[in-house]
């Protein structure tokens, strides 16, 4: 009878590890793919196997020599543009979603429901308008028009940020206040240094946000100088996708890399975060 | 003794800022002066223009004209700008009325507090008082002015649109003006044959698509995850991370990556399909297989956040449940039929319907994979996986149809938000906000 079972317990691993490698290897597969052939001498899509007979790093050179991209500049311009919304867009969701989740005032419930409603509209509906706003303040073609429509934007994703805040026990802040403090003080003092793990969703979410954005930043940018990396990578699976698949290949590895790793290495607290905005609802 | 508190009131109602004046606060009293003197400064050559141009849409055409003995080309009124900037100088107008209405409150207020025998508050005070009784509505102005003027007016300048004749080839400014022309747009996308098939085949899909990709990307969430938490595992947290890779990649890039691993004639699955004596198979290229293709390259995007989700939720089931379901005799799927699977669905209802919202306006997968493609002959503007968003991208963007695609983006919106506005209702968030603390 125990051996049995002992056996059984045996083969219902087994099967379940078999069928986790399975899962591992399609999760994996495609993004070890491009980095292989980011890594293959040679221009086309085919190649005979997974793992090429020959390394090379050449098609990074060419990426940042080849005159017809400007990959360095481009990077540069989307570390700009996506710290810079990260700053104020986590400024902003934070401050925004304390008032939201700790004081009743009049129009709260409204805020709310318009924040929700607001979010449902499919985001590039609105952009023939912002495109001739920004037309006329002068500001096309800059990196600040990018900044300030993101970070504006940002704020109607605080949902999560206010459920966080709303666990938080509002004894906490109901004593620093009888001690005098200023609800700034309070938030300053109290809130943030609770709210770490909430800070980093936003600030990481914002960032990718803005690190990946090609729909909205091609409308704006038009200088090539002026592109952020989403735009150019466009641009370059538009131009060379067929002809020149390797490159591609290396382009997707320096624009994923950063971001997958942010991902990866802060996993704690985009769980927290998840789980937190779900059990919200 | 109401003396003080209805002059101030009047005197702010002639003029913002006269009352305060009268209440001894002349830093407060000067800056307002000068904000409706600068208002006023800005609406009286624009307001009347702001209204002229949203109820005509201009008048002029763009042409040419006779002065003198020579022709010159003269230019026409640009409806569009005339509509946004209408709208704008109508919000505008609307943030002064609101601030013109707070100012007279705030001098009836000073006022009646001085009729009490208070002396009004100085300027040091003032601050700290809006700082403090007022501090939500300092904290969400600026957000709130930022939402006004790049999301409520852009979505009202949108909604408009669906109302008029905006559209190529006959009705692109600047060379000829726009009209307004009531419901006809949305009869046009319900009535023309060529139209109502088109959006009748393209919800269709997108309704299937949403069904398919939510229950898919959820249940097999839940596979993975129960695999993972699954009792004498190992290296949980191992296989969370290689999991949670998908979704740490950039759809950007995985999307496109997915789309050369799928190219029928060059790409690795095809070459292994027929390394295995397969047939190589139209991934991309047949109507239907691309729509499966879409299913599975979606369930790669999508699964990993189901599975972060549920296994939070899995931690939180009460082990003594499983106890006493072991005491009763109970299977292992028993458990999870009777036990698992309710706790989960239950704590997760509302994101459920929240992807699900989310799967209709689903623009990247589509988008990035297949671009809508292989073209549907049939249909207007779109191809055989377009979903209604990415039909209303094409729309505006290649083919200038700018009513229409208002039109059709009006009807998204009130699926996606009469869905979720429902299950924002239904969540224990909303119900129980204050009951938590």
């Amino acid at each position: 009878m125990k051996t049995g079972n002992k056996a059984s317990t045996a083969i219902r691993l087994t099967v379940i590890y078999i069928i986790l490698a399975i899962i591992a290897i399609c999760a994996i597969y495609p993004a070890l793919w491009v980095l292989m052939s980011s890594l293959r001498p040679g221009t086309s899509l085919a190649g005979s196997s997974l793992i090429p007979d020959q390394i090379t790093i050449g098609h990074y050179i060419e990426l940042f020599t080849n005159q017809s991209f400007q990959y360095g500049m481009w990077y540069i311009n989307t570390l700009k543009v996506a710290t810079l919304t990260m700053i104020f867009s986590t400024l902003l969701i934070t401050l925004s979603m304390y008032a939201l989740s700790r004081f009743r005032f009049r129009g709260r419930k409204a805020t709310l429901t318009t924040m929700l409603v607001l979010g449902m509209f499919p985001g590039f509906m609105s952009m023939i308008a912002i495109f001739i706003v920004l037309l006329q303040l002068n500001l096309l073609d800059t990196h600040a028009a990018l900044i300030l429509v993101y970070s504006a934007g940002s704020v109607l994703g605080g949902f999560v940020v206010k459920g966080f805040y709303d666990t938080i026990p509002r004894s906490l802040d109901e004593a620093a206040r009888i001690d005098g403090a200023t609800h700034l003080q309070v938030f300053i003092k109290i809130m943030l240094p609770l709210s770490r793990p909430m800070l980093t969703y936003v600030s990481l979410t914002t960032f990718t946000g803005a690190w990946v954005d090609f729909i909205f930043a091609r409308l704006v940018l038009r200088s090539k100088e002026n592109w952020t990396l989403a735009v150019g990578m466009w641009d370059l699976v538009n131009n060379f996708q067929n002809s020149n698949f390797t490159l591609f290949a290396a382009g997707a590895v320096l624009i994923a890399v950063p971001i997958t790793l942010l991902f990866v290495l802060l996993q704690r607290f985009l769980v927290q975060g998840l789980t937190s905005g779900a059990s919200k609802g | 003794m109401n003396r003080h508190r209805s002059t101030a009131a009047v005197l702010s109602v002639l003029w913002m800022g006269l009352g305060q004046l009268y209440n001894r606060q002349f830093v407060k009293g000067l800056l307002l002066i000068a904000f409706e003197a600068a208002a006023l400064l800005y609406f009286i050559p624009n307001l009347g223009k702001a209204v002229w141009g949203i109820i005509t849409l201009g008048e002029k055409t763009q042409g040419l004209e006779k002065v003198g003995k020579i022709m010159v080309s003269v230019e026409g009124d640009h409806s569009i700008y005339l509509l946004i900037s209408g709208l704008i100088t109508i919000f505008i107008f609307a943030v002064v009325l609101v601030a013109y209405i707070l100012n007279i409150r705030d001098a009836y207020h000073t006022g009646s507090l001085r009729d009490n025998g208070i002396a009004a508050a100085g300027l040091r005070s003032s601050w700290a008082n809006m700082t403090d009784r007022h501090f939500p509505y300092l904290m969400l102005s600026v957000p709130a002015l930022g939402v006004l003027f790049l999301t409520i007016m852009p979505i009202i300048f949108m909604i408009l649109l669906a109302f008029t004749n905006y559209s190529s080839p006959n009705h692109i400014p600047p060379e000829s003006l726009v009209d307004w022309v009531g419901f006809q747009t949305f009869r046009d996308l319900l009535t023309l044959k060529t139209w109502s098939s088109t959006f009748v085949g393209v919800l269709t899909w997108t309704i299937i698509w949403a069904v398919i990709a939510t229950v898919t990307t959820y249940f097999g969430g839940m596979i993975v995850a129960l695999l993972v938490e699954a009792k004498g595992v190992r290296f949980k947290k191992f296989w969370r991370t290689i999991f949670i890779i998908p979704y740490a990649i950039p759809q950007l890039i995985s999307l496109l990556v997915m789309k050369n691993l799928f190219n029928g004639q060059f790409g690795p699955i095809n070459q292994y399909l027929s390394y295995f004596g397969l047939g190589k198979l139209p991934w991309l290229t047949d109507p239907t297989w691309a729509k499966v293709t879409v299913i599975i390259v979606n369930m790669w995007i999508g699964i990993p956040v189901s599975m972060v989700l549920i296994m939070g939720i899995l931690t939180a089931i009460p082990k003594d449940l499983y106890e006493a379901a072991d005491v009763d005799g109970a299977s292992g799927f028993q458990k999870f039929k009777i036990i698992t699977l309710p706790f989960v669905l239950f704590a997760t209802a509302p994101i459920l319907i929240m992807q699900f919202a989310g799967n209709i306006n689903n623009f990247n997968v589509i988008f990035l994979l297949t671009n809508g493609d292989p073209v549907n002959g049939s249909y207007q503007y779109a191809g055989s996986t377009d979903l209604l968003v990415t039909w209303l991208y094409k729309l505006t963007l290649n083919n200038s149809k700018y009513n229409m695609s208002s039109a059709i983006g009006i009807i998204i919106f009130v699926i996606v938000a009469s869905l979720s506005i429902w299950s924002y209702r239904r969540s224990r968030s909303y119900k129980e906000e204050d009951m938590i603390q």
